[in-house]
């Protein structure tokens, strides 16, 4: 039963991995615009199929050149979406934002579509596909470039946002936008790195599962789901917040497979998702903003 | 018309949609001045400010600013020209700590870093207060230490000319005593403020001019002393 158990931990903290860097991606687009990017699952589908596509055939890339070239092309991605589709919308509601950013992620879907074609797609795995043993769970060594690499990206977003002043002033652009313009801040400039960072997140997340899960031109669809759903739950608008909700939903999802029924994962993730709104309704880290006049 | 003034505003305009907000004003702020705009409540005065600093669009006019026309530059632009308005209701980053505001206010000069940390050093001398909540955040301070933040905050972007909106808003009269106080002594320190207040009576007292504006025009413009014993002046702003 342990064994068990230290498998679908494995697994969840794995899948965790991937809900927590989209969601994170969710977070910082929501950081500094007041904009529910649900596009974000695209973000994850683009960055791994230009990957499979860079690196294929004989005349491919080799594997880091391909995601270097994915991550590039998905953050163009993401900057041409606010140039093109948030920022003209200047001013709208939160609702149309969304509707906007669900529209421009069913018009990239439907241009991966004519571009790759329905099959599925796989990239050669990092460092070999031979599983490592931990004492009676196995793990695939690509498990663990997820984890590395989720848990380095995540850093690094929290150095970005706490210690650089870049960082600070994408933060100050979204606590008050005419103030960061008085004090000097291009606001522009600062929602188009904000959406780059944002698209470069997800494009590695969609690079690093690409071996395990397989990539197709509709994946982003439930990992946009999942990523939003860790946001929330983590309460949106907090980064690591929105890490741990990432986590905690993978681990969810993989135990109640495990234990329950591969069936009702997603739904008793939903379910959890749901009753946690009930009660915290800011998202289990959210707290409540603080203002005094 | 040849000018010596730091700040040379013509014939400007603003529209909130089809209702006119600023009906042509002129001014000028000559270097080392102290300028007070006074006026009711929706006389214009923040709306000026605003447009001033190009957060809202002028629909006509000029504005020339240390010899360079800025009436269409970008709003970051016109700080890193020397322009910081301090605005109306502080706008600090209230989630931020107020050092982290500081920093932000210092954004045009981050690459020189020596400046912004000596500045730091003597904003935090200028107003304690700030050095003693520098981690806290932003939101959880008063509205007087707020002012001082957002004064602050200003003041790191390396001002030419301070614009100044309201300050006294919503503060007790010890408090706006004070901060009359320091935007004195940072005009005696060589810092050109365009000071706007429905408060009259405390900013003509420390103004070296004054402008008065009603429903978006100037109708006066005087040295502060002549203002501030202006019959009509009195009677409309005073309450004597």
């Amino acid at each position: 039963m342990f064994d068990q158990i230290l498998q679908f931990l494995l697994t969840g903290i794995t899948v965790g991995s991937t809900y927590a860097l989209v969601g994170l991606g969710f977070a910082i687009i929501y950081n500094a615009s007041d904009v529910v990017n649900f596009s974000q699952g695209e973000f994850v589908m683009i960055g791994g199929m230009s990957a499979v596509a860079l690196s294929a055939g004989d005349t491919g890339l080799p594997l880091w050149a391909a995601a270097i070239g994915a991550v590039l092309i998905t953050m163009l991605v993401g900057m041409a979406l606010q140039r093109f589709a948030i920022a003209p919308a200047r001013g709208a509601s939160v609702v149309t934002t969304i509707i906007i950013t669900i529209g421009a992620s069913i018009f990239l879907r439907g241009v991966a579509l004519l571009v790759w074609g329905k099959d599925l797609f796989a990239l050669p795995h990092f460092s070999g596909e031979e599983p490592i043993q931990i004492g009676n769970a196995t793990i695939l060594p690509q498990s663990l470039w997820v984890m590395g690499g989720a848990a380095a990206l995540v850093m690094g977003a929290q150095y970005f946002f706490n210690h650089t002043t870049l960082g600070k002033a994408i933060l100050a652009c979204s606590c008050n936008k005419t103030a960061a313009h008085l004090v000097g801040i291009n606001v522009g400039i600062m929602l188009l790195v904000a959406y780059g960072m944002s698209a470069a997140l997800g494009a590695m997340a969609g690079i690093l599962v690409a071996p395990i899960t397989f990539s197709s031109y509709d994946t982003g669809v439930m990992l946009g789901l999942k990523g939003f759903s860790a946001a929330i739950l983590g309460g949106m608008g907090n980064p690591m917040g929105a890490v741990a909700g990432g986590l905690l939903l993978g681990l969810i999802e993989s135990l109640s497979a495990g234990l329950i029924s591969s069936g009702y994962k997603d739904a008793i993730g939903f379910i959890i998702l749901l009753l946690v709104l009930f009660f915290r309704p800011s998202g289990l880290f959210g707290k409540a903003s603080v203002d005094r006049v | 018309m040849p000018s010596d003034a730091l700040l040379q505003v013509e014939a400007l305009t603003a529209h909130y949609g089809p209702i006119q907000a600023l009906n042509g004003i002129s001014l000028e702020v000559k270097p080392g001045e102290l300028v007070a705009m006074v006026g009711a409540n929706g006389a214009g005065k923040t709306t000026l400010l605003h447009t001033l600093s190009n957060v809202h669009k002028s629909s006509g006019g000029k504005v020339i600013f240390d010899g360079q026309e800025i009436t269409r530059t970008a709003p970051h632009k016109i700080v890193q020209a020397g322009i910081c308005h301090i605005p109306e209701g502080r706008q600090v980053f209230a989630p931020l700590s107020v050092e982290d505001n500081l920093l932000l206010g210092g954004f045009t000069q981050r690459k020189n870093k020596a400046w912004v940390e000596e500045e730091l050093a003597k904003i935090y001398t200028l107003f304690p207060i700030l050095k003693e909540k520098r981690r806290q955040a932003a939101g959880t301070l008063s509205g007087g230490q707020q002012q001082m933040l957002a004064m602050g905050r200003a003041l790191l972007g390396r001002p030419k000319l301070l614009l100044l909106d309201e300050p006294s808003m919503g503060l007790a009269p010890l408090l706006v005593a004070e901060i009359f106080r320091v935007v004195r002594e940072l005009n005696e320190k060589g810092v050109t403020i365009l000071l706007v207040e429905q408060n009259a009576k405390a900013a003509l007292g420390i103004a070296d001019r004054g402008y008065v504006l009603e429903t978006g025009r100037v109708v006066l413009s005087a040295d502060a002393d002549e203002l501030l014993a202006d019959e009509a002046v009195q009677k409309a702003y005073l309450g004597h």
